[in-house]
């Protein structure tokens, strides 16, 4: 156990740095930090006296070192527009897109069990074609094309939804400002909601489904069966738990795809989140927001990855923990 | 000559492949549908009935023009014009043309940088193996859309808008192309795997043969079936990806419309009821991915029935 946690968390160290080298040969690179700071006014001479002092005349490794330094210690430098440290910028974003992800989540849930389970436990029946054929269209429909319809359908021919912004406001037990406090956050956030969950819902219909059929062969359920018990008894409580095992840890992953599709979903409905603003900050060159952005979202989903193979690590007794697995 | 291909066409009309696509009226459909886009993409340039291109033919007096079926519709635009008089009809055309060809060529390049990893994987094992899927198992737990973004997005800050719309296409290809390489890798390297275990490879081993040899004209024949099948559903995917990259505006700029960026043009007309301009393309978009999917589906049940049920 101790060899594969060791090995897991180190990889995980390699990539974020790898990461982190990624992020300052962009920061090196992109833009220049002395115009940002003192603007076009100031001599040659001047100019190349502060680029000394501010170290950008240093080796690389040297300037690397540096930032790494900073960055441990949560400096990600400042951002050119927002002139707030980058950092400060992006965690004041974050609330917004978790909250955007954790309804999505929610919905994913409660719609991708109960079809996912009835398609399997019926496949013959009209309602499992039916669950089954839409989750094929839903897969060909770029995301983009769902949060198009649904704005044109619900916002601009029904006039029942709003079609973008988060709408009020307020903190929550004093952390962060909330949609969930009032209903017209709430309000605001089912349409993005909706749209980001629809990337994800017919995999996971689909997963659950054919994880259910597997279930259902295995020789336990039979016995299950033989022995008879009621079938309820034997889908909900035998059957069900196993099937969860994978799909948990197939959704722990997701968890980062959605991340990468909040974007998306954030530029289209003009959602004050993280995704937004990182493309706002690729359009005004704003190196230091973009660079925080990166490592950001970076450790997200090195955590995430990390975590889930621990877990499924745990949970799956097929996977050695302790030797190198090969 | 003639001889050959009309034994060869007797031997396809005899095979499974041939039988089981006649009686699969949805392969049939996809088929005819996806052969259609195929060849309206090609044809483009001969015909659609004007060149999107063209700026100088543009006039804004044509501008949002409703589809000819509509009360204000005129008959020289059959689907109508979009913002800046562009007839949607010659627009799509180009549009699926730039699609298909950006999501061919980053397929193309996937399964070449895939295969060549996956035989290498297979065949050395060991170090190269362990190093290769490692970066494999990493670079797959980055969502592409995200490297996409991140890459597209530094490319265009650092090269300035102007220059990035003339590099647009290649940058598209360069980065779908790149990022999925790994679903190549890893399916070519459990073929390998398992051809690598059967005697015409020893027996190609002790007739003295070079590694290269035997990796690219012995194993490679026999592991591309299912590298036939992902390649359907991975066109799919890019296309939507490139779609969703040009929404964002990081891919191709309208002045060279690739269907995403035809329906991002018409996105923010939709809320003053100019629909057309991004619902045609959508439905387009959506039938292409649909029936590129429906047949790697058909593909997958038919070439290799072991991989769908395992």
């Amino acid at each position: 156990m101790a060899t594969f946690l060791f090995r897991r968390l180190w990889q995980a160290i390699v990539v974020m740095f790898i990461i982190s080298i990624l992020s300052f040969a962009i920061q090196d690179n992109l833009g220049d930090p002395l115009r940002e700071m003192v603007g076009q006014s100031v001599s040659e001479a001047e100019r190349e006296e502060l680029r000394d002092k501010m170290g950008l005349n240093d080796p690389f490794l040297t300037q690397y070192l540096r930032f790494a330094k900073n960055a441990l210690q949560g400096d990600l430098g400042t951002s050119y527009f927002f002139k707030e440290p980058a950092l400060d910028v992006i965690l004041k974003k974050m609330p917004a897109t978790i909250e955007l992800v954790i309804c999505a989540t929610l919905i994913i849930v409660f719609f991708s069990v109960p079809m996912g389970v009835y398609a399997a436990i019926h496949p013959r029946s009209f309602v499992s074609k039916l669950i089954m054929g839409i989750s094929i269209a839903g897969i060909s429909v770029p995301v983009f094309l769902t949060a198009i319809g649904l704005i044109y359908l619900f916002a601009i021919e029904l006039g029942m939804m709003p079609s973008f912004g988060r709408g009020d406001t307020s903190p929550l037990l004093g952390m962060w400002e909330s949609g969930f406090t009032s209903w017209d956050g709430i309000h605001h956030l089912i349409l993005p909601s909706f749209t980001l969950a629809s990337i994800m819902l017919p995999l996971f219909i689909r997963l659950i489904r054919s994880e259910m059929m597997d279930v259902l062969q295995s020789d336990y359920i039979k016995f299950a069966r033989a022995r008879g018990l009621k079938l309820n008894r034997i889908y909900y409580l035998h059957a069900f738990k196993n099937t969860m095992l994978p799909v948990i840890t197939v959704g722990g992953v997701q968890i980062g795809t959605m991340v990468a599709y909040t974007i998306l979903t954030e530029t289209i409905f003009q959602w004050p989140g993280m995704g937004f603003l990182f493309l706002e900050a690729v359009n005004r060159v704003d190196t230091p927001l973009i660079v925080a952005y990166l490592i950001i979202v970076g450790a997200i989903f090195v955590v995430t990855n990390t975590i889930v193979d621990l877990i499924y690590g745990l949970v799956n007794p097929t996977v050695n923990l302790f030797h190198s697995s090969k | 000559m003639n001889l050959t291909f009309s034994s060869n066409l007797k031997q396809f009309r005899d095979s499974f492949l041939w039988h089981s696509f006649k009686n699969d009226k949805v392969a049939i459909v996809s088929v005819v549908v996806f052969l259609t886009f195929a060849c309206t993409a090609i044809l483009a340039p001969v015909i659609s009935p004007y060149d999107p291109y063209d700026l100088v033919i543009l006039d804004i007096m044509d501008s949002e023009i409703p589809p000819v079926w509509s009360e204000e519709g005129e008959e020289r635009f059959l689907l109508g014009t979009d913002s800046q008089g562009r007839d949607m009809l010659s627009a799509i055309f180009y549009g699926m043309r730039t699609s298909l060809l950006i999501g061919l060529c980053a397929v193309i390049l996937q399964a070449t940088l895939g295969i060549i990893f996956g035989l290498l994987a297979g065949y050395v094992g060991g170090k190269v193996d362990s190093f290769l899927m490692r970066v494999a198992d990493i670079q797959l737990s980055f969502s592409t859309m995200m490297v996409a973004i991140i890459m597209l997005a530094i490319f265009q800050a650092s090269f300035g808008t102007e220059r990035y719309n003339d590099l647009a296409i290649f940058m598209l290809i360069m980065v779908i192309g790149i990022a999925e390489w790994p679903q190549y890798a890893r399916t070519v390297r459990a073929s390998v795997l398992a051809e690598q275990e059967k005697e015409y490879i020893d027996a190609a081993r002790v007739l003295g043969f070079s590694s290269i040899r035997i990796m690219f004209r012995h194993i490679l024949p026999n592991t591309l079936s299912p590298v036939l099948v992902i390649s359907t559903v991975q066109v799919a995917n890019a296309i939507m990806s490139e779609a969703a990259l040009s929404f964002l505006g990081l891919g191709m700029p309208v002045t060279q419309p690739s269907l995403g960026s035809l329906i991002s043009s018409g996105f923010e007309f939709i809320f003053s009821g100019s629909w057309w301009i991004t619902v045609i393309p959508g439905v387009v978009l959506i039938v292409l991915v649909l029936v590129i999917n429906l047949l790697g589906d058909w593909l997958r049940d038919v070439l290799n029935p072991k991989l769908y049920k395992g």
